[in-house]
């Protein structure tokens, strides 16, 4: 984890070269060919700006980085070591990746009273008598108010239901 | 216009239109916390209603109110979940959130409400004066100027190029600018960089960028480390409202800054609401003294109260080349517009003339809207702040269904929340590497208008001479480069 800011400044170094070569080949058509400003001017200019910051950062001395230390905030250097609860975080966008997948197929109201039990449950809730009916109520409310309300389509129960 | 006053005046504060108001600044408010669902949306969906009020005053004057409550509902999700539903609250939720972590939340919201109402106060009050006389100034602004109007707005990075992070904030702007090059653009006829995405084609959601740079990280950060959060102060701290007196004075100059300077640019067509947050947000900053400076971005008062009169502010100017030329100056106006098409209004010069009870309606209930907003909204403060102190396992399983529900119903796209989720772990760990991500998202939004413009005025002048040859834009651009470079410089001087 020491020099996590240079490592991600590698990562962003790649992403410049290949932004900057993709935006290099990028196809112009025949009347665009005569434009004083073209679709990858400015494309082409961040590239090589970008390529050089990233530069900067991975050849500038190395600073503290904070993942090891205090959760930092905007613009605020962390100092004392702390312990993450990594494993229940992973845990969350795993449910949130599952949340993105079922959404569609199991329906808004199903997928949604699940999602709120499971995370809640992974944050150490076991009240599931409070748990479920909250859950079921809220995911009412949000699709009423967006599908009956303002008429946005929800699909609300699985696909062989609806 | 003393007798268009007092036509407006026996207008709005009819029985029925002051119920308009006070329907509208409610479903405003209520909705516009929603994550993804902004102004413009929530002005789209109430059309069909206003149309069949049938009444053209009455139904722009709930179309008005709906678009105030909007804005200050966004502004509490901003504050208290840093979720800013709409561009024009990103800069709202830089000193805004900072404040609620501390268990300030109630002040917070306060001081966003009375931002709010003065600068939409005084902005009414200049439309009232000044929007004949100011619909020609706008005219005056090109897209050179329009070009050199958001390098000024992008200043507003400076205030996260904090300690030996200059190169990594200049750096995620420029990502932010990257970003924002993927996708159709206005000016250039095919999708750029969309990497065979579908998904794509439209480029980044602002909403999903926004929900994954700040409301996801905090609530995973909520999560990594369990003593973090505003829920560790009292209850009655949360909800405490009171601005003493010493902070009333330091805000007040801010807020009537704010509210002439967000006007103006609200004014001008294009610039609208989000460039008069930035800017006035960067403004503000450069011109605070020492430790006033320091505290921008970790919970100042100036820098919350600066950006939301700004906005509020900003949102009252747009509506003059709406009402008085017929130009829609920002999205939600431009909905506004066909509603006002749709009730056989046609704005422009002649509205004055032709309908002036609903052009004087219109500005009087923006008025009464926000003092309307302001009583409905400041009792109600005490419990949107309570919130806050709901147990962590019911909150955060919230924060991240709103999150994500705010990208959905945006795009109505299942892959827009596998987007979310990536971006969102990505700002994770680079906020951990001490990244800051609020300059991603400056560059994000202000790079598509930047690169149209620029690309325009290029165009138009057959390369980049107008930077010099038009004197608005080389002062623009001047005040611009001296509000990044200075602060950084006169940072580095303090120190040796």
């Amino acid at each position: 984890m020491k020099n996590l800011d240079k490592w991600i400044a590698v990562i962003f170094l790649v992403i410049s070269i290949t932004y900057g070569y993709s935006s290099a080949m990028f196809k112009l058509l025949p009347f665009e060919l005569n434009m004083v400003f073209l679709p990858n001017t400015l494309p082409n200019a961040l590239a090589v700006i970008a390529g050089m910051l990233c530069l900067l950062i991975i050849l500038s001395p190395a600073q503290p980085t904070e993942s090891e230390m205090q959760l930092p905030e905007d613009g605020e250097a962390g100092t004392s070591k702390k312990k993450f609860e990594i494993g229940q975080a992973a845990m969350l966008v795993l449910a949130m990746i599952a949340f993105a997948l079922a959404i569609r197929p199991i329906g808004f109201l199903t997928s949604t009273t699940v999602f709120l039990i499971a995370t809640g449950w992974i944050l150490g809730e076991r009240k599931l008598a409070w748990m479920i009916p909250i859950a079921a109520f809220s995911a009412f409310c949000v699709w009423y108010l967006v599908q009956e309300t303002l008429g946005l389509y929800l699909r609300p129960l699985p696909w062989f239901l609806s | 216009m003393i007798d268009g006053i007092l036509l407006g005046l026996a207008t709005a504060f009819s029985f029925n239109n002051l119920l308009m108001v006070v329907a509208g600044c409610l479903i405003g408010t209520f909705i516009g916390m929603l994550p993804g669902l902004g102004p413009m949306s929530i002005i789209a969906i109430m059309i069909p209603v206003a149309i069949k009020i049938g009444d053209p005053s009455s139904a722009l004057i709930l179309l008005a109110g709906v678009y105030y409550g909007a804005i200050f509902g966004g502004s509490t999700s901003s504050i208290l979940i840093n979720a800013p539903g709409v561009a024009g609250t990103v800069a709202t939720s830089f000193d805004g959130y900072p404040m609620a972590r501390k268990g300030q939340a109630g002040k917070a919201l306060t001081i966003a409400a009375i931002a709010s109402f003065c600068g939409g106060t005084i902005g009414a009050l200049l439309l009232m004066g000044f929007a004949p006389a100011l619909s020609s100034v706008a005219l005056l602004f090109h897209s050179a100027e329009y070009f050199a109007l958001m390098v000024v707005g992008l200043s507003a990075i400076a205030a996260f190029a904090g300690k030996g992070m200059v190169v990594k904030a200049l750096l995620m702007t420029v990502m932010g600018l990257i970003m924002s090059t993927v996708g159709e653009s206005a000016l250039f006829n095919a999708p750029r960089f969309t990497m065979g995405i579908s998904d794509l084609q439209s480029g980044f959601s602002f909403i999903t960028l926004a929900m994954a740079l700040f409301a996801l990280p905090e609530a995973l950060y909520l999560v990594l480390d369990p003593s973090r959060g505003a829920h560790q102060t009292t209850s009655d701290q949360i909800k405490d409202l009171r601005i003493t007196k010493e902070e009333a004075k330091t805000i007040a100059p801010v807020i009537a800054r704010q509210s002439i300077q967000g006007f103006l640019i609200g004014v001008m067509p294009g610039a609208g609401a989000t460039i008069a947050s930035f800017l006035g947000y960067a403004v503000e900053r450069n011109i605070a003294k020492g430790k006033e400076q320091e505290e921008f971005g970790k919970g100042s008062i100036k820098g919350l109260a600066a950006p939301e009169a700004a906005n509020n502010a900003a949102c009252t100017g747009s509506f003059v080349p709406l009402l008085t030329l017929g130009i829609p100056g920002s999205g939600t106006t431009a909905i506004l517009l066909g509603a006002l098409i749709a009730l056989n209004v046609n704005p422009g010069p002649r509205l004055m003339i032709d309908n002036p009870d609903v052009f004087w309606a219109v500005i009087i209930s923006m008025y009464i809207g926000n003092v309307v907003l302001i009583i409905l909204n400041l009792p109600l403060i005490p419990y949107i702040a309570k919130l806050l102190t709901i147990p962590r396992n019911y909150l955060i399983p919230f924060i991240l269904f709103f999150t994500m529900i705010g990208a959905y119903i945006g795009q109505n796209n299942a892959t827009e929340l596998l987007i979310l989720v990536g971006l969102g772990v990505s700002a994770t760990i680079l906020r951990f590497a001490n990244y800051p991500l609020a300059p991603l998202l400056i560059g994000f939004i202000l790079g598509g208008m930047m690169e149209d413009n620029f690309a325009r005025a290029v165009n138009l002048h057959d390369g980049i001479s107008f930077m010099y040859e038009r004197p608005m834009t080389l002062a623009l651009l001047l005040t611009g480069f001296a509000m990044i470079l200075v602060p950084i410089y006169r940072r580095r001087w303090k120190k040796s």
